[in-house]
């Protein structure tokens, strides 16, 4: 996409994560280095979706961070797939966050949003009403509307968590794009051994205890199992401090 | 006659693009509260200032934005499903209405409930036009907010609940402002019926939209020359008329329409 300004850290200091009046997440500490390219993961409940949501701004919390700075993919459960829009404007309707909400989106933007299409393999369905797409089309839809939105710092609830394996595989390669262009990039993800070949750094929230650094070091055995078990009420978190293995 | 069907043209054009939404967002209870809840605002409204409309439509509009806003309160609070409190919401409200209303001399509760065609002055027309005029350039600003919203709520859109305010408000506005004509009981029929039918034939947001407002023009139309012959009240022959486009809609309509589901299964 051309010139992107460089991210900025996220620090996250003694963050508690509460959902529904219950801690998912107690005194989290810790630093998403910019440029980082991160999978977050834990057992359902953990509080991957609710972490997200915070630092987008969805969810109150503070946070050091701009969010004006960061895109957010929801999970796909989020999105009303029953509206009457096509591909294409919602896609070009990604560029409100740049344009504002009542500048005129005119043939620029939609020059914009045609390439996003084109990149994430839907070239010729734009003027398709997005009810008519399947799960893999419409996840690549909001691919391309996150394509448009330009964030230096991009969050994925659960990207492929209803694709197919083609599906998963192109858009992958999107998210290894961008962070080869130097954007931030934390994506939540259940797939240990994809997040084993591609995220250098993983976030592993569990109920018992949490562990954040590199893959390799997180991802041991003995951590996933402890991530399993859970608690009725969640422990002080040890955070590994994270600094970038890229 | 004329300053009715010139009122309810008027409404015709400002009040389905708000149903449409309504339908989008999964708000159609919503509206039925809304009409209902205001009828003790305009009992009460009565009661302080007289048969005038604008003391009745300002305790309708009062009454209206008190019920919307406590509905989203509870949702919110009880954790409950947001149905059931509006639907204890509008029991309550509708038959303190009718309670309040009865309780008054010189007010006749049919015309209130009904709406009446011989009802519109040029004060109610003056509501109606000016409601329309003011919800039309309101709802072309918050337009792009509310797609963004109603379709993914998680979007940045700028402050949170502004848009949803807005949006209720100028349903609020609609509904009261048509109550001379088409009463209380069914002012949110020309807003939801022809934005009902209109999904069965249109896939696009501005195809409902404009289909919606059609409908709505030959409801009016066409209603209000049944209810001056045939000497029913306005509300419901307008509204019976509206229905009757919508089970056409339904029946035939090329969208989710049933006769077309029949013939695929065969």
């Amino acid at each position: 996409m051309g010139f992107v300004v460089t991210p900025k850290p996220i620090r996250l200091e003694h963050l508690t994560l509460r959902r529904g009046g219950r801690v998912l997440v107690r005194d989290l500490t810790g630093t998403f280095a910019p440029g980082s390219l991160t999978a977050v993961t834990g057992p359902n409940g953990a509080g991957k979706s609710t972490l997200l949501l915070t630092l987008s701004g969805a969810l109150p919390g503070r946070i050091d961070r701009d969010p004006k700075t960061i895109a957010l993919l929801p999970q796909e459960g989020r999105l009303d797939r029953s509206f009457p829009i096509s591909c294409r404007d919602v896609v070009a309707l990604g560029c409100t966050a740049r344009v504002g909400l009542f500048r005129r989106i005119g043939p620029e933007q939609y020059a914009v949003a045609d390439r996003a299409l084109a990149a994430v393999g839907l070239g010729g369905l734009g003027a398709r009403p997005i009810g008519a797409l399947s799960a893999g089309q419409f996840q690549r839809v909001l691919f391309a509307r996150t394509i448009v939105r330009d964030a230096p710092i991009i969050l994925l609830d659960e990207p492929f968590s209803a694709v197919d394996a083609a599906t998963e595989a192109d858009l992958m390669a999107i998210i290894r794009g961008w962070h080869q262009q130097g954007r931030t990039v934390i994506a939540v993800l259940h797939d240990l051994d994809l997040i084993r070949a591609e995220f250098p750094n993983t976030l592993l929230l569990g109920a018992e205890s949490c562990a954040w650094g590199a893959t390799d070091d997180v991802l041991t055995g003995r951590a996933i199992r402890q991530a399993r078990l859970r608690a009725a009420v969640p422990p002080p978190v040890h955070a590994i401090a994270v600094e970038e293995a890229a | 006659m004329r300053r009715a069907l010139a009122g309810c043209l008027a409404l015709s054009v400002a009040a389905p693009p708000l149903g449409v939404f309504l339908v989008l967002r999964r708000m159609s209870l919503m509206s039925d509260v809304l009409q209902h809840g205001v009828l003790p605002g305009i009992a009460v409204g009565a009661a302080v200032g007289g048969l005038s409309v604008w003391a009745m439509g300002a305790g309708g509009v009062l009454a209206g934005l008190a019920v919307a806003l406590l509905a989203g309160w509870f949702a919110r609070r009880t954790g409950m499903g947001e149905d059931s409190q509006l639907a204890g919401l509008y029991l309550v409200a509708l038959a303190a209405g009718v309670a309040l209303v009865s309780a008054q001399r010189g007010i006749d509760l049919t015309h209130l409930l009904f709406g009446s065609v011989l009802a519109v002055d040029n004060t109610a027309l003056l509501a109606m036009a000016g409601a329309a005029t003011l919800t039309l350039p309101v709802l072309a600003v918050i337009w792009r907010p509310m797609v963004l919203e109603s379709l993914d709520p998680g979007f940045p859109s700028g402050p949170g609940g502004l848009w949803h305010g807005c949006f209720l408000a100028l349903v609020v506005l609609c509904v009261v402002s048509g109550f001379e004509a088409l009463g209380t009981l069914m002012s949110v029929g020309l807003m939801m019926l022809p934005a009902i039918a209109a999904r069965h034939w249109s896939g696009s947001l501005a195809g409902q939209v404009s289909l919606a407002v059609a409908l709505a023009i030959a409801a009016s139309f066409l209603g209000l020359l049944i209810s001056f012959n045939v000497e029913i009240p306005a509300g419901p022959a307008i509204v019976l008329t509206a229905g009757g486009f919508w089970v056409v809609s339904l029946l035939a309509g090329p969208r989710e329409g049933l006769l077309r589901a029949r013939a695929r299964r065969s």
